[in-house]
């Protein structure tokens, strides 16, 4: 028997995930030089492009825009995209592997890490995740509802996107309809009473995950001053030593832009937004309704652990933020796949390097892999699931050259389509998503935005002709 | 970034040795497993030591019986021990001032994984070809696209 990958016997791959790392994943393989692979994309939701599409901010069309690199992947004729198909619901790994010779699982870190503080738990304390899958019009979160009524809001950590929700907490609605926010989150954003918004990071500046143009963005809002206390900004010790020692001109510069606005005077703009480190939130206290009223926060010091990395440590002082909505954004962790094998530890998919391991011997299942923020934690930016992906696939091909793969009971492209057809007639196809995506921006141009998307799948079906 | 991202896809496997086993016996996990240094384990399964090929190969030229020599007598005692919090900036250059080629990680004291300087120069250079492919996606595509502008 030959080896897949020829033209008389395609290598057949199965995706589990559209976002960046699924069309890297793709991309790469259609790269592979004599192999001819059969790329099947899977997600659970009806259009592509995962976090690009609901979790890259609205007002940051220009790194939206890298989905034209994907639909340049997806133009390649032995391409195919079966949107609104989830595995575990409508398809299971067993299906997976009855019809394909390999598997990639690349479906992010779909959840967000708990403070792990008393308190967390009461109404308008949320994760910052779910606050950006709604403002982005992903299906699953549109019908949540935030209580923008509050004068005080507090985005706990300094990350990219603590840095977007508090910059989207902030913007004017003029600036917000310029983009393409979903509809119910421009009119609830449009009357937000929300003045003050804190971010809240543990350590000190120079720790901050955030990048310097993130920091720039917020210091250039039409809409809101910013503002940060001056003995939070200075740099400690460890750290004047550490930049010594190791001089870094992007750190320095970071802390250089904090340390001015420190020393801006409010210039009288409608909301202030307040940059905090060195502090940690302990507990959310309760307005007597069930709700939060305010924040206990403890102020930290740094430490240094044996490898050098400063690391915040609670002192004895204490205060309270008169804050009424939380947004915690202190890290993301993949959730568990049905049938897939879970490293608990990482919240990853138990793998080396990309090849899926079993649970119990620890040796890799023949067929499975992973590639993205499941596979490694979420790291990076959009580009660097690139080179994570070219690492998975050449695993694969490795593993093709030992001839080791599935051996699928029907591995041609009709068989999935008519399982697909039967398990969920309502799949959407690249085609059926071009059209969207057409329908979604000739709906903004009428406007003046980017797009206006719809967030229903069944708004979706309809504009497919579907109903 | 922190370098609990490197251990994420290392798998659960560390490859450990006892301090009382015999050094032919830890170059046979060595070669087993092709790889240059073992995690040195108490009964607990706390690190408490290291030994890696350079070890026994610095024993080797001075001592003909070092196959049965116990790993006690040439493992690394003055470990660095990691936490999966680190960042991989600062392990980076620890590991490099330090000349240390492998740091073994723990969770409150349980040791959850090992990383070699390879690993830390790999995820380095990933975090930049990543910003680099990130750049030159946003430059051509915003350029090629100038009604989204």
């Amino acid at each position: 028997m030959t080896r897949p990958g020829t033209e008389g016997e395609p290598l057949r791959v199965a995706i589990v995930g559209a976002g960046p790392t699924g069309f890297y994943a793709t991309d790469q393989l259609f790269r592979q030089p004599g192999l001819v692979v059969d790329v099947d994309l899977f997600d659970r939701v009806p259009t592509p492009y995962g976090l690009v599409r609901a979790g890259v901010a609205p007002d940051h069309q220009k790194i939206k825009a890298v989905t034209a690199a994907f639909d340049k992947v997806a133009a390649h004729p032995r391409f195919r995209f079966f949107g609104a198909v989830e595995l575990g619901r409508h398809l299971s790994v067993d299906d997976l592997r009855a019809h394909y010779h390999m598997i990639i699982y690349t479906t992010g870190a779909q959840t967000d890490r708990r403070m792990g503080i008393p308190g967390e738990d009461l109404q308008r304390s949320h994760a910052a995740t779910e606050f950006v899958a709604w403002y982005n019009g992903h299906p699953d979160y549109r019908d949540l509802s935030f209580d923008l009524s509050q004068e005080r809001a507090a985005v706990v950590g300094v990350g990219n996107v603590a840095a977007d929700v508090a910059r989207i907490l902030s913007r004017t609605p003029d600036e917000l309809a310029a983009t393409d926010i979903a509809d119910y989150a421009l009119e609830a954003l449009s009357a937000s009473r929300i003045r003050e918004v804190y971010v809240l990071g543990r350590r000190g500046p120079a720790q901050a995950a955030f990048t310097n143009p993130e920091i720039r963005e917020l210091g250039e809002l039409t809409g809101a001053d910013i503002t940060a206390h001056a003995d939070e900004v200075e740099l400690d010790s460890l750290t004047r030593q550490a930049l010594e020692r190791a001089p870094d001109r992007a750190t320095q510069k970071k802390v250089e832009i904090l340390q001015e606005y420190a020393r801006r005077a409010p210039s009288g703009k409608p909301k202030r937004l307040v940059m905090r480190f060195l502090v940690s939130p302990v507990e959310l206290l309760d307005d007597g309704r069930g709700g939060v009223g305010g924040m206990r926060l403890v102020r930290n010091r740094l430490y240094a652990t044996a490898t050098g990395t400063l690391q915040p440590k609670a002192t004895d002082q204490f205060e309270e933020l008169p804050v009424g909505l939380v947004f915690r954004s202190v890290g993301y962790r993949g959730v568990p796949l049905p049938d897939v094998p879970f490293n608990d530890d990482w919240g990853v998919i138990l793998n080396e390097k990309g090849r899926v391991l079993d649970a119990q011997t620890k040796q890799p299942l023949v067929g499975q892999y992973t590639a993205g923020w499941i596979k490694r934690g979420p790291t990076g930016v959009i580009g660097t699931n690139k080179p994570d992906a070219v690492e998975t696939v050449t695993a694969m091909v490795e593993d093709l050259a030992r001839d080791i793969h599935l051996r699928p009971r029907d591995a041609s492209p009709p068989g999935v389509e008519r399982l697909v057809r039967e398990r969920q007639p309502q799949y959407v196809s690249y085609q059926d998503w071009r059209r969207l995506d057409e329908i979604e921006t000739r709906r903004g141009q009428e406007t003046g935005r980017p797009r206006v998307k719809f967030s229903r799948v069944k708004d979706m079906l309809a504009a497919l002709g579907r109903a | 970034m922190n370098i609990a991202s490197l251990l994420a896809k290392k798998g659960p496997k560390v490859i450990t040795v006892q301090p009382e086993q015999t050094i032919r016996q830890a170059l046979a996990l060595l070669a087993q497993h092709n790889i240059g240094a073992l995690v040195v384990v108490d009964g607990q399964g706390c690190p408490i030591g290291i030994l890696s090929e350079r070890d026994v190969v610095r024993s080797a030229v001075r001592d003909e019986d070092v196959f049965t020599k116990t790993v006690s007598a040439l493992m690394t005692k003055d470990v660095i021990l990691g936490v999966p919090q680190d960042d991989l900036e600062s392990v980076g250059r620890t590991m490099t001032d330090r000349r240390i080629r492998h740091l073994p990680v723990v969770d409150q004291r349980r040791l959850v994984g090992i990383i070699s300087i390879g690993d830390v120069v790999k995820a380095q250079r990933d975090l930049y070809r990543g910003e680099v492919e990130t750049l030159q996606l946003e430059l051509t595509e915003e350029h090629g696209r100038p009604a989204h502008r």
